[in-house]
């Protein structure tokens, strides 16, 4: 009767040493035990074989060249969103309100092609660029700027944030609407195509491709090899920290803000001028939401995105697939996407921490 | 006069579905958890009871009401009792981020939702819309002697039982934070688990009722809106998602006090309906005045941060995971 306490049945201990290749081990099997969980959802409701729902998926989003690059271009826009919440994220800034600022800058490119139609087509798109970038910046510097000089909570502050710019896209999309009556503003220019991203190499979505991936380099180089990233991760780690260094708190944050709305306001140009050529409250479709969990999961690496947006995208597009074919409605891939990031979620725990059970090998943990 | 009569009436009926969750996530958030899945606990919480009602009613030829208000909130309690589980399994065991996993919770509900929503409707037979009418008129039912006194009798008593039930609920809720033993050993967990801890009372337990229980006040309200606002009907729009968000607002709102929750809420459904009652707005300028709800919580969010009002602040630990190990 030495021990006065006893041991508890399992404890839990903090790890951070696990190798590179156990972790994305752990996080496949998740994925697979994810995907036999949507199996069975799938086979309680529509009574298929799962197996032949995922062969329909990936038919769905790879079946031909078309649906192949509709796949790449939706993965672009959402890792363009990814890509503008990593800076903002590495340093502990929650920005929720991607969505708001992808919907000011698609407004303000739809406005663009509306009203600038006389520009030339290289200062058309310079503008497009430009006041999307801007309208998305502008989005992200006011929650920025309250939380540098009074602290206020930057995460309620962007989810607002979101809600006026759904209502002032309701109130352009009420004001330009066309044909009168519809509530839709109608594919902007649809005859002469003016404001619309034209194709490279004869592929539609080719410069999307290049915009992108061009972005998420940069963006990887710029969070692991530059001065501003360094001081983005040290803020992120401790604000004290970095006071003590003799970084401008507020300076990084208004700056970091700046450049993650922007980028999230240029994904609107991307959806307004590239893709869907109309403005309407679903342009940014949750897709906001979606990088937010992308960027979290790829911890912050843009070129782990990568995958990350393509496995999302893939589902979407796949259940879409399946909800036509078997007359569903595809609201069925937001149900799939969920339960999968539930299991990628839970899984991160095995990576973080060990569970050490109660007369198990005591040394073990030690190795 | 009966413009100013049916807009409160609108006020109070909008401000109902918010009303209820918002006083749900005050609850979860006072036990340290920001719960974004709101609006998807609304939908999970709607859509379970509308699908227990619908089989109910068409398994029996003439559905009882009551029975009917039972199954409705029987399923909706569970459903989105279920779903406050998920999430604090996944943020308090797991120790998941909490603003990842309430947005995926988000993001799957309203997939269940609109997905089994969608499909009821198409289960209804070529109509296209699914209706529970029984339950909704049970829930609708008012007391003719109240409600037919006048003016007072429209502005207090023209509405179904879970407009009073939620009123209760709030100040129940609120008797709770600030009267009882176990509101103030919750609140101390949302302030500072490390304390609560050394004191000896169970964090984890309490996170998880805390959550759990206020997932399923949240649950309430979106069934309200399926039976009540909507009148027993599905449609596959986003209303129940930005009314979830709206609650989300008015728990920042109301600094995290279920008693102002109660007037918070309808004051929001008077600035989001009185677009309705402004004459000369052309449809444009009607949505700019539906910012009106965020732009105060904006504002009150500022002031509040200005002020450093102790009252008035979030809980300490918000969207902070508790892991006793490591302080």
């Amino acid at each position: 009767m030495d021990n006065s306490v006893q041991e508890p049945f399992i404890r839990i201990a903090r790890r951070e040493d696990m190798i590179w290749w156990k972790a994305w081990i752990i996080r496949g099997i998740a994925l697979l035990l994810s995907l036999v969980v949507c199996a069975v959802v799938i086979f309680a409701i529509v009574k298929m074989n799962p197996i032949n729902v995922y062969q329909t998926m990936f038919k769905g989003a790879f079946g031909s060249t078309r649906r192949t690059w509709i796949t790449i271009r939706d993965t672009m826009m959402l890792l363009c969103i990814s890509i503008g919440l990593a800076p903002a994220f590495k340093m502990k800034f929650w920005n929720i309100g991607a969505e708001g600022q992808i919907l000011v800058g698609g407004v303000v490119t739809a406005a663009c092609m509306i009203y600038l139609t006389n520009f030339p087509t290289p200062l058309l798109f310079l503008a497009m660029i430009a006041t999307s970038c801007i309208a998305g910046a502008m989005w992200g510097f006011l929650p920025a700027i309250f939380k540098a000089k009074f602290n206020t909570n930057e995460t309620l502050f962007t989810l607002m944030m979101n809600y006026v710019a759904i209502q002032l896209t309701s109130f352009a999309v009420a004001k330009w609407e066309n044909p009168y009556g519809s509530n839709t503003v109608g594919i902007i220019n649809s005859s002469t195509k003016i404001g619309w991203m034209p194709g490279l190499f004869g592929k539609e979505y080719m410069l999307h491709l290049i915009i992108v991936l061009a972005l998420a380099i940069g963006m990887y180089i710029y969070l692991k090899k530059s001065k501003q990233g360094y001081e983005i991760a040290v803020v992120g780690d401790s604000e004290n920290t970095a006071r003590y260094a003799g970084i401008s708190v507020s300076k990084v944050i208004i700056r970091t803000m700046l450049i993650s709305g922007g980028i999230c306001g240029l994904s609107g140009f991307l959806a307004v001028s590239g893709a869907s050529h109309t403005i309407s409250t679903s342009t940014a479709g949750g897709r906001g939401f979606t990088a937010i969990i992308v960027a979290w999961l790829a911890k912050f690496n843009t070129i782990t995105m990568i995958a990350i947006s393509l496995l999302l995208i893939f589902l979407q597009n796949g259940a879409v697939e399946i909800a036509s074919k078997y007359g569903l409605n595809d609201y069925a891939s937001k149900m799939i996407t969920g339960i999968i990031l539930f299991f990628i979620l839970g899984s991160e725990f095995f990576i973080n921490y060990s569970l050490i059970f109660r007369g198990g090998k005591k040394n073990k943990k030690e190795e | 006069m009966d413009s100013i009569i049916s807009l409160i009436q609108a006020a109070i009926v909008f401000g109902t579905v918010i009303m209820l969750g918002a006083v749900g996530e005050s609850l979860t958030e006072k036990s340290g958890s920001l719960n974004l899945g709101v609006p998807g606990i609304m939908y999970l919480g709607g859509i379970a009871g509308l699908v227990g009602v619908f089989f109910y009613e068409n398994a029996v030829s003439e559905p009882n009401s009551i029975a009917c208000v039972v199954i409705a909130l029987a399923c909706a309690l569970a459903a989105s009792f279920l779903a406050g589980l998920i999430y604090s399994f996944l943020t308090i065991t797991l120790r998941a981020n909490q603003n990842v996993t309430g947005l995926t919770l988000t993001i799957f509900g309203s997939g269940v939702a609109n997905f089994f929503g969608g499909s009821l409707n198409k289960l209804s037979g070529g109509i296209g819309q699914v209706s529970v009418s029984t339950t909704s008129s049970a829930f609708r039912a008012t007391v003719p002697a109240l409600s037919n006194l006048g003016v007072a009798g429209k502005i207090f008593f023209s509405y179904g039982f879970m407009v009073y039930a939620a009123i209760a609920i709030g100040v129940l809720s609120q008797i709770f934070l600030s009267k009882t033993r176990a509101g103030l050993n919750l609140r101390a967990v949302g302030e500072n688990p490390a304390t609560a801890d050394a004191t000896g009372i169970n964090v984890i337990k309490y996170k998880y009722l805390g959550v759990c229980f206020g997932a399923a006040i949240s649950g309430l309200g979106g069934l309200y809106y399926v039976m009540d606002y909507t009148k027993g009907t599905w449609s596959n729009d986003c209303t129940i998602e930005s009314l979830g968000w709206l609650a989300l607002a008015l728990v920042i709102f109301s600094a995290w006090k279920p008693k102002k929750v109660i007037w918070g809420s309808y004051l929001f459904g008077i600035l989001y309906w009185m677009y309705f009652y402004i004459s000369g707005l052309n449809r444009s300028s009607q949505e700019l005045f539906k910012m009106l709800p965020y732009l105060v919580t904006i504002v009150v969010l500022i002031i509040s941060s200005l002020h450093k009002n102790k009252e008035n602040q979030p809980p300490q630990s918000l969207g902070l995971a508790y892991f006793r190990e490591e302080r």
